[in-house]
């Protein structure tokens, strides 16, 4: 017990003399660390929750200009009529519970020597460490022809909300018989299986609903994610009616005319009598103007913190991330999310954080009763995330339908899980 | 000089210690994305916090040597050691 005491003691002592000699981060010492967040999707929400719930003493700020978060994942569903945008949409109420302070408003400009976010009202916030998760912006004028006035209509639907609704009243409205189009973006854009889904919830509305109607995909890619299992979905559920068009066939749209709702591709043209252009994406818009990204557009980060390699002190997580083999997953942003608030949370203490590992887990349905899924394990390798050799991988091929649909089963599971941890 | 250098490693390792007992070991914060991290509402994927130590190590043993059949689990645990699905159990069990 004395020995105790004594050993007690002299931690304290040593510990006084370490904190008067470390150069501690200023606002540590003088009062609690701040840190804002940028962006209340998937990746935003749970950083700032899991900043609030790793040290209590963090100051947390997010920066969110809408009132209510519309989630992408099972969107799908919604434009397939399987699903009502209300079961999308969640508030910022148990975000701030946490004790987080939500700034209802769109963050303008980084100033990342000073450490300042303009607002657009002209407030300034200052911060110890900044996230941003800013998410996907469209890349207007990447594709000929194709701007927000276009896309008025011919939706994207990339950005759930009114998009999804406006594309979903466009099926509703098109007679039985009519041609459907998707086209699909070249690598890399949010949801690498996002397209193929989409393509098979409108395949069962229209066999379901308008079996006369025909659907194609135009692809700028010769392959995708999930490829044999969506195949041999669409080859038992939709045959006739779902036609693939890949980059080497034809699939590139190089062009298109709203007015016409015509796709130009490099081999001819389809005219649709609804047509969703999936177009060219870069990381939201904050991420240039705090200059993390870079000529790709999206925003490369150190794989053990997060932090953009452009500009200290400024952390990156989610779609508009470089994030190596991670694909723009919700998942992602959320395992990614909570990676990089421990990080922060060790570097605001003055420490080192400790390599992480990461999982990913994407489910798509092919039909209501229906689901597949891709997993994966990453590890930082050679300043990237990489898969963990071994590791991951896609639902078997072979598997029976019983395991498809505990799939679409899990998939909705994971989808409650996920917002609940996010937003609930 | 040396007595600087001492004071840093001792401020680097309180620093250490303390966001240490807080933090879950690699690879333990990304199982929250499936496994609900409350208990309110069912799901069909089990809650990890509070369970048996041995149990989670076993569950994921058998499902990396496909020993017991899975979903998505067979796959991702092909991705940790033995070492980490020892580091993961231990702090899952004594979570509430």
């Amino acid at each position: 017990m004395k020995t105790d005491r004594r050993a007690f003691l002299k931690l304290g002592v040593a510990a006084t003399a370490a904190a008067a000699l470390c150069p501690l981060p200023a606002r540590a010492q003088a009062g609690r660390p701040r840190v804002v967040v940028v962006g209340g999707g998937f990746a935003g929400a749970s950083c700032a929750r899991a900043l609030r719930h790793t040290d209590p003493r963090i100051v947390v700020t997010l920066v969110e200009p809408s009132a209510t978060f519309i989630a992408c994942p099972f969107s799908n569903s919604v434009i397939g009529g399987l699903r009502e945008l209300s079961a999308q949409q969640f508030t910022y109420e148990h975000v701030a519970a946490d004790g987080i302070t939500i700034v209802r408003t769109a963050a303008t400009a980084i100033d990342a020597s000073t450490k300042s976010v303009t607002l657009a009202d002209g407030a300034k916030l200052s911060y110890d460490r900044l996230v941003l998760a800013p998410g996907i912006d469209i890349k207007w004028g990447a594709l000929p022809g194709y701007d927000e006035a276009a896309a008025a209509v011919m939706p994207h639907a990339w950005r759930a909300g009114e998009q999804t609704l406006l594309l979903r009243r466009q099926l509703e409205a098109m007679d039985d018989g009519g041609l459907v189009v998707i086209s699909a973006p070249a690598n890399p854009f949010r949801c690498p299986p996002g397209p193929y889904e989409r393509a098979s919830l409108i395949a069962h509305y229209l066999k379901t609903k308008k079996p006369k109607s025909k659907l194609l995909v135009l692809d700028a890619k010769d392959a995708f994610s999930k490829q044999r299992l969506f195949q041999a979905a669409w080859a038992e559920l939709y045959p006739g009616l779902l036609e693939w068009v890949p980059l080497s066939k034809g699939g590139n749209v190089t062009s298109v005319d709203a007015a016409t709702l015509t796709l130009v591709t490099d081999f001819g043209k389809h005219q649709a009598k609804v047509a969703n252009v999936i177009p060219p994406q870069k990381a939201g818009r904050i991420a240039d103007a705090a200059g993390v990204a870079d000529r790709s557009g999206w925003c490369p980060i150190d794989p053990v913190t997060f932090e953009s390699k452009l500009q200290a002190g400024i952390h990156v997580i989610g779609d508009a991330a470089i994030a190596g083999a991670m694909p723009k997953s919700a998942f992602a942003a959320n395992s990614q999310a909570k990676v990089c608030a421990a990080a922060v949370a060790t570097l605001l203490a003055g420490s080192t954080p400790p390599s992480p590992k990461l999982i990913n887990t994407c489910y798509s349905l092919v039909a209501p009763d229906y689901g597949i899924s891709v997993a994966g394990v990453y590890q930082p390798t050679g300043g990237q995330l990489a898969d963990v050799p071994g590791s991951g991988g896609v639902s078997p091929s072979d598997a029976p339908r019983e395991t498809r649909k505990a799939e679409a089963i899990l998939a909705e599971a994971w989808f409650h899980t996920i917002t609940a941890e996010a937003f609930g | 000089m040396r007595r600087t250098v001492t004071a840093a490693i001792a401020c680097a390792w309180i620093a250490a210690a303390t966001v240490a007992s807080a933090e879950p070991p690699a690879g333990a914060a990304a199982c929250s994305g499936c496994h609900p991290s409350s208990a309110r509402g069912p799901s069909p994927v089990a809650r990890l916090a509070g369970r048996d130590r041995a149990e989670i190590v076993k569950a994921m043993h058998d499902f990396r040597s496909g020993e017991r059949a899975a979903t998505v689990m067979d796959r991702i645990a092909k991705g940790f050691t033995d070492d980490e699905i020892q580091a993961i159990a231990a702090w899952y069990a004594e979570q509430k």
